[in-house]
């Protein structure tokens, strides 16, 4: 058998589309230079690196620093206790939404939690917890009378990381629960098992390889994590601060890459098991879907501790992001409360450049979301529409960015662009300059924004873009007229979230931006090491404002005029 | 129409496809050559999996053949994509586009091409007329119908006036009278139109109603192109005598001729079934007897056994045993005739030009 002659018809057929080729052609440039080729300059500085010629100097260099095998175990440690946390309070806030009777106010408390990993900034939690919980703390000095508690260091990193990413993991369970057909644990009941004999005999079961999955995509995620470890991390460093340091403390370029290409193997063995191991089986046993709605539990010895944990657990979280506003209009943080007053605000927009920082943010990520929001629909309509060979590059690559934190691309950024392609000093002067901020802006949201696109289109009978194309339209015409247009929903929260994401984003821009750019969060980081909380948290509320408000102004318009969702759901 | 319709050739076509779970190529289609004359309604049947789909897709272009050529009229087709293909299909989930309203719908194709707006406006109007959907230009995709909607989707397909029309299962989201009033329908609008039609199903009743020929597809394999008569009565092999309508099978050595008919011997009995040449004394052939075709009775035909006897209304059926062979029957019209009860010992009767002894 010979499939020749198909493969090369296929071949003919993708030739005779010039659209197609030349979009297929400028997405593997993009992603060959600016993820790959990034990624690839890593492991040869490494390998390469001090002397010239191929050896493991730079490594053995890098392992004989103390603090860096200590960062790894640092690193290691808190990944584990972060994702045993968040997994748990994840799974008991899902299990409380989904199976037992809540009241109103604690289901709008749910739905503000799963809404906080979208908008939230970096550095807020850490911000509050050091206002709440510090040596100055609101809670532990001026309540609880405790004059010496340090926030500073493990916990300090674990409690703040748990707390940012058990929404994640929350919404995960959520809709693996709502695929649990209620009338598998009806038959338990029937058959004679308590409520808590079918939980761990056939929910918890069910849900278990969902659970491994959560606990790693929290486990790298905070591994990936720079903002708060930095804040809070104290003397306890991590990889992602140990490598910020080696090359703003250190200057030194090639052990740091030798440094984040040991934190990429390790993300990218989790992704690798996340991935391919348990994203694969959790699906695969939770197919069916719900027939009916499920009984919630109405028995009171369940439902109000359960509910009442649940409820004050997400007014806590809810009430850490307030905080952070409210300590902005201190005079003096942890020391003086009142009167409230707008110094803070004065001084940011007088004397730091605000207004500069303000507008460099939000230049270069509203340059940025729009480039991202068309990157992912265009990806996501060739890896689920479309078949030609290198789908499969495009696929992996632009799965293979979720899996690099942001400080090893911003490493390799570096060491990748600072001489010019392979240190060549060919294209030298994109370094230094804003787009290169924006191209990492937008390799940073790409994984996500694909994401949700492969899953929008996934909901799309594939005949009907075969008609628009039968009917005679060529590639283009069937995208911007068929495919765009019924995934404008997931467009436009694609646009959106990658907005956010982008002037919230911190670990790769800070090691990449130079001083002629002033960006918000950058400035927060600034203002913290120094101790000037009032000012960080005046920055952190600018953020705030900007990235809520965006998200309110994206549902506004959806309501209004977004019409897919209405088609689908008639 | 001004345009003359096209007529399709695939000459030893085939297409290869790798089994996801063993790794191991297999043949969809293999070494399909057919002949679809033009204005004709080409109906291509099978059980799922035969390759009848694969087949329509490879005419409207979504997949390569790995051997063989494709020619629609004198031209070879197959390095052309599907936008560039003169042929239209209407899809098994009708495939609107939902945010669009029908006009529009229809209007697609011909806004593709560039077609000055009063001109569009002209031929719409036509075509949706003549899908009795006048009216209704205005309403959205989701307003509609299944019925309707599958109306609008064979309207999107006429109005760009293709050479050859393609249908891939496109009544079998429909319940059971929809589909037959929409039949009769395709079939008036392609006569009316003259237009090349291959449909695609895998209802025998709906391909026999509807064809001009129909090719029955099994495993990949074309086993047999004929009209709906030939096939019913003159089918190649089991196979499509099983497909197409009921059949039983006698199987048993020539033992005798008797006059024009051949004698074969059915588990004992001696059946008197319908001779061709090339048939000799001593070997076994297999003979088809439709359900319709025979009766039973106390006196004439072979000995057999009633076990099941069971009233449908318009007939009543019966599996009787002629020796260790089963046999189905339906007499129709029973309500003059004698019920016979399963246990039963009776007769099996028919006349031996209706039994079709397969010629392999």
């Amino acid at each position: 058998m010979a499939r020749g002659q198909g493969a090369s018809l296929d071949k003919k057929k993708l030739m005779a589309d010039p659209v197609m080729v030349t979009t297929i052609v400028l997405l593997i440039t993009f992603l060959s230079l600016f993820i790959l080729y990034p990624l690839a300059i890593l492991l040869v500085d490494s390998f390469v690196g001090d002397g010239g010629g191929f050896s493991f100097s730079v490594f053995k260099r890098v392992f004989q620093i103390p603090t860096f095998t200590t960062a790894i175990t640092n690193t290691l440690k808190v990944g584990f206790v972060v994702g045993l946390i968040a997994t748990a309070v994840g799974l008991l806030f899902a299990y409380v939404e989904m199976y037992v009777r809540i009241n109103r106010f604690a289901s709008g408390l749910f739905k503000m939690v799963s809404m906080l990993p979208v908008v939230s900034p970096p550095f807020v939690l850490s911000l509050s917890m050091i206002m709440l919980f510090g040596k100055a703390g609101i809670i532990t000095r001026y309540l609880l009378k405790i004059y010496d508690n340090s926030v500073y260091g493990f916990w300090g990193i674990v409690i703040v990381q748990s707390l940012t990413f058990f929404p994640v993991c929350y919404m995960m369970f959520k809709g693996l629960l709502k695929n649990i057909d209620p009338s598998l644990e009806e038959a338990a009941r029937d058959m004679g098992a308590s409520r808590w004999k079918v939980f761990t005999s056939v929910t918890l079961p069910l849900l278990l390889p969902g659970i491994g999955n959560a606990f790693l995509v929290t486990f790298i995620e905070s591994i990936a994590d720079f903002a708060n470890p930095m804040i809070i991390g104290g003397n306890y460093d991590t990889l992602a601060t140990t490598i910020y340091l080696q090359i703003t403390g250190a200057y030194d370029k090639a052990g740091a890459a030798a440094m984040a290409v040991v934190l990429l193997c390790i993300t990218l063995a989790m992704f690798a098991v996340q991935k391919y191991v348990l994203e694969a089986k959790s699906t695969a046993t939770l197919t069916g879907k719900a027939s009916r709605a499920r009984m919630l539990i109405e028995d009171k010895g369940v439902r109000i501790p359960l509910s009442t944990l649940c409820t004050i657990g997400a007014a806590f979280v809810i009430l850490m992001y307030i905080c952070v506003p409210i300590g902005a209009l201190f005079p003096t943080w942890g020391f003086k409360f009142f009167p409230l007053t707008l110094k803070w605000f004065k001084l940011v927009f007088t004397r730091y450049h605000g207004l500069k920082a303000f507008k460099d943010s939000f230049v270069l990520s509203f340059i940025a979301a729009p480039i991202t929001a068309l990157l992912s629909m265009i990806i996501s309509y060739l890896v689920v529409k479309r078949k030609f060979r290198s789908k499969g590059f495009i696929e992996a690559v632009s799965m293979l960015a979720m899996a690099v934190p942001g400080t090893v691309l911003g490493v390799g950024y570096i060491r990748g662009f600072s001489g010019g392609l392979f240190h060549t000093g060919f294209m030298q002067g994109l370094y230094g300059t804003g787009a290169i901020l924006v191209i990492v802006f937008i390799v940073r949201s790409l994984p996500t924004g694909t994401r949700s696109g492969i899953a929008a289109l996934r909901q799309i009978d594939k005949s009907i873009e075969e008609s628009a194309y039968d009917m005679g339209a060529g590639s283009l015409k069937v995208f911007t007229s068929v495919t765009l247009p019924l995934i404008k929903d997931s467009f436009l929260s694609g646009l959106v979230t990658a907005f956010v994401r982008s002037i919230t984003a911190i670990s790769a821009i800070i090691l990449l931006v130079t001083p002629q750019f002033l960006l918000i969060t950058v400035q927060i980081n600034e203002f913290a090491e120094k101790g000037s909380y009032g000012l960080a948290c005046a920055f952190a509320t600018i953020l705030i404002i900007i990235t809520y408000g965006s998200v309110l102004l994206m549902n506004l318009f959806i309501k209004h005029f977004g019409t897919s969702r209405q088609i689908k759901e008639d | 129409m001004e345009k003359k319709s096209k007529g399709v050739r695939l000459e030893h076509i085939s297409k290869i496809y790798r089994d996801p779970k063993t790794k191991k190529d297999f043949y969809a289609v293999k070494d399909a050559s057919i002949t679809i004359d033009p204005g004709s309604f080409v109906t291509l049947l099978g059980p799922s999996g035969c390759g009848k789909t694969t087949t329509l897709r490879m005419i409207a272009g979504f997949e390569s053949p790995d051997e063989g050529n494709i020619y629609l009229g004198d031209e070879a087709i197959n390095e052309l994509t599907p936008n560039k293909r003169d042929t239209a299909m209407v899809f098994q989930s009708y495939a609107l586009l939902p945010h669009y309203n029908i006009y529009d719908n229809v209007a697609y194709g011909l806004k593709i091409r560039k077609l000055p707006k009063d001109v569009i406006h002209e031929r719409v109007m036509k075509i949706l007329d003549l899908v009795e959907l006048t009216g209704m230009e205005s309403r959205m995709t989701n307003q509609l119908s299944g019925g309707q909607q599958q109306r609008v989707a064979l309207a999107r397909a006429l109005v760009i006036e293709p050479s050859v029309l393609l249908f891939d299962e496109p009544l079998s989201n429909l319940d059971a009278k929809l589909r037959v009033q929409m039949r009769t329908e395709i079939r008036r609008i392609q006569q009316e139109v003259g237009i090349t039609a291959i449909y695609v199903t895998h209802d025998q009743s709906e391909a026999m109603a509807i064809s001009d020929k129909i090719i029955i597809m099994d495993k990949g394999v074309v086993a047999q192109m004929g009209t709906p008569y030939e096939i019913y009565y003159n089918p190649v092999n089991e196979f499509v005598a099983d497909f197409i309508g009921e059949a039983n099978f006698l199987r048993g050595p020539m033992v005798g001729t008797e006059g024009e008919f051949a004698i074969l011997d059915i588990d004992g009995h001696r059946c008197k079934v319908e001779k061709h040449d090339g048939m000799s004394e001593g070997s076994t052939y297999t003979a088809v007897l439709r359900p319709e075709a025979s009766s039973l009775s106390d006196t004439d035909g072979v000995p057999c056994k009633v076990i099941l006897s069971c009233f449908m209304g318009s007939y009543q059926n019966y599996h009787v045993m002629v020796g260790k062979t089963l046999v189905r029957l339906e007499e129709y019209n029973p309500k003059h005739k004698r019920i016979y009860k399963v246990g039963d010992e009776c007769r099996l009767n028919f006349d031996p030009v209706s039994v079709y002894v397969l010629r392999t």
